[in-house]
């Protein structure tokens, strides 16, 4: 008797529920759509060809498609030289970011000392400078070095953009691996060292992770240090090349959409790949702690 | 075990731990003393001083001068008004529309994986990119935002970048289509770390749908979303990337500006340097304040370190 009346009014929810569903799933549709919208644009203006970079169709694909822009974009302009420069510098930043977090975030979770608590807050602090505050004393520095159009500057630049929030996050997962790990591990007579690169690091990839991609995409992407640090043309990293192509927007639309793309494929990637680890990194490392 | 261990040629276990501890911090401590610590000081000797592209050997401290000058000013105080609602209505939106897609991601759907990898899409795609490629999509005669208002909704297409309030609405626009996906993600890890049984035990309680949102999502939500909301607010009111590529500078006549591209502007197209780094600390400061306020109204600071 119970069961058939719970039956009933299931039926009921039954319909609710999926014309609620429908609704939600029309809302998700719509959002994607918008979501993919420029991605699409971006793609069909790279595959204009050169005569008809301004058009006002809103088709796709254009009828007469061609890879033309992609083709100049590697024989005609420096792009190659640019990608590789991005490449090293983005490079040398993850790695650098990588080691000083993963050691810096480990003492911060399981050692007491000296202005542990004052570091924690400063590096939260860090996070709050308008771009300019270190980038104008910085810059200054850099003339006076002379270090503007060198790569040194600018890795520097990005590894301390990029570390507070690396430091932290990394802090907030070790704390959330057991500290009897470590101490099983000292007993069978591991070294303190040891303990943290055998047992430890291993098992905070997920955070590693993380910070590696943090790192990356600071450097990757980045155009407002790069446009006052590098000036010389052949120092270029992608984002200043691209800038470049859009300045000249008319002759140049095709060259700029095909090296978007370009450029975009490897962060999206890569952020794609790690999106699993993403939720969890985060959730658990720089939000919850 | 001891002898065992001295075979390391770096051995920890002679260590203290907070020597151990401080030789794990020195080479983060050395970067950020070099690159974070000494600059800020030097950004404070700046904001003291006259240095400008005129006076960049022979500068000298001349006090207070450009604080004042940065509160004489009246385009500081516009400026600043500016910020705040750009922060406000980028943030809201951030918040709402991704708390809204991490509910309905939340539930069994179709193609559910698919979909999510796809809205996660924005925040993938390097900010230059989106700002470059919302740019051109606000062309006036080219763009495809124009292009389809004129061609599907029929109305007069709409001078984007031309006008004041409306290129400061497409840098809105662009910005809040790049940063939902971060407070989606968020409130997504923050959804599945919710209970099943707690919505169970509603359930036979007789709650609706938006009973147990407010009574069990809510809530629990909170305090995951809260830091995540500070984060979001503090790069919002910084995000100078977006403002400055999509406007091009602040474009029309300097129009378009928060405090952060104002201040790029003064630093790197002014060369006004004491200036810039005064206004420079009157950012942090605001923002500072905020962020203790904010942490302290919602008692979050637990959970934020």
């Amino acid at each position: 008797m119970r069961l058939k009346v719970k039956g009933q009014k299931s039926r009921g929810v039954n319909l609710r529920a999926k014309v609620v569903s429908l609704v939600l799933y029309l809302l998700l549709v719509g959002f994607t759509i918008v979501v993919l919208y420029p991605i699409v644009n971006v793609f069909s203006i790279s595959l204009r060809p050169s005569d008809r970079l301004l058009s006002t169709s809103l088709s796709i694909i254009p009828h007469d498609a061609s890879f033309h822009a992609y083709e100049a974009l590697f024989t005609q302009t420096p792009f190659l030289l640019w990608f590789w420069n991005s490449v090293l510098i983005s490079a040398t930043v993850t790695i650098t970011g990588v080691v000083l977090a993963s050691t810096a975030g480990y003492a911060f979770s399981r050692f007491n000392f000296y202005g542990k608590k004052s570091a924690m807050v400063g590096l939260l602090v860090t996070q709050m400078f308008p771009p300019t505050m270190l980038l104008l004393p910085m810059y200054i520095m850099l003339l006076k070095l002379h270090l503007i159009n060198s790569y040194l500057g600018i890795i520097v630049i990005y590894t301390s953009t990029a570390l507070p929030f690396c430091v932290w996050q990394m802090k907030g997962y070790y704390d959330t691996i057991p500290f009897s790990l470590e101490e099983a591990a000292r007993i069978d007579g591991a070294t303190r060292w040891v303990a943290f690169r055998r047992v430890v690091l291993p098992l905070a990839a997920p955070a590693l992770v993380i910070t590696a991609l943090f790192s990356f995409m600071t450097a990757w992407a980045e155009y407002v240090v790069a446009a006052q640090v590098l000036q010389d043309t052949s120092l270029f990293t992608l984002p200043l090349g691209l800038k470049q192509f859009e300045s000249s927007m008319s002759t140049q639309w095709g060259l700029y959409a095909a090296a978007s793309l370009i450029i975009s494929i490897p962060a999206v990637a890569l952020f794609l790949i790690l999106s699993k680890w993403l939720i969890s990194g985060l959730t658990l490392g720089s939000v919850k702690g | 075990m001891r002898r065992r261990a001295t075979k390391h040629s770096f051995d920890s276990e002679r260590l203290t731990p907070n020597t151990f501890a401080y030789i794990l911090m020195l080479p983060a401590a050395i970067v950020m003393f070099g690159v974070v610590i000494y600059p800020f000081f030097y950004n404070v000797v700046l904001s003291f001083s006259n240095m400008s592209l005129r006076h960049f050997r022979d500068w000298h401290i001349i006090g207070f001068k450009q604080y004042a000058e940065v509160f004489s000013g009246k385009i500081f105080y516009s400026v600043f008004l500016k910020t705040v609602i750009w922060t406000a209505v980028n943030v809201f939106f951030h918040v709402t529309i991704g708390v809204l897609l991490a509910l309905i991601l939340n539930r069994k759907l179709f193609g559910k994986a698919a979909i999510r990898t796809l809205l996660i899409l924005p925040w993938a795609i390097p900010q230059v990119i989106v700002a470059l490629t919302w740019r051109s999509m606000f062309n006036y005669e080219y763009g495809a935002i124009n292009l389809f208002i004129a061609q599907y909704l029929n109305m007069a297409p709409i001078e984007w970048l031309g006008k004041p309030l409306e290129a400061f609405s497409a840098c809105i626009i662009t910005n809040i289509w790049l940063g939902f996906p971060f407070m989606m993600t968020i409130a997504l890890g923050g959804l599945q770390s919710i209970p099943q049984e707690l919505y169970e035990a509603a359930e036979i309680d007789g709650a609706s749908g938006w009973q147990k949102f407010w009574t069990v999502t809510a809530p629990l939500l909170k305090p995951v979303m809260i830091p995540a909301i500070t984060l979001g607010i503090i790069w919002t009111f910084n995000n100078v990337n977006i403002i400055w590529l999509v406007s091009n500078g602040g474009e029309p006549s300097d129009q378009t500006h928060i405090l952060v591209s104002y201040v790029y502007k003064a630093a790197f197209n002014l060369y006004r340097y004491g200036y810039a780094a005064a206004l420079s600390m009157v950012i942090f400061l605001v923002l500072l304040t905020f962020s203790l306020v904010f942490l302290k109204r919602t008692r979050a600071s637990e959970a934020a370190y």
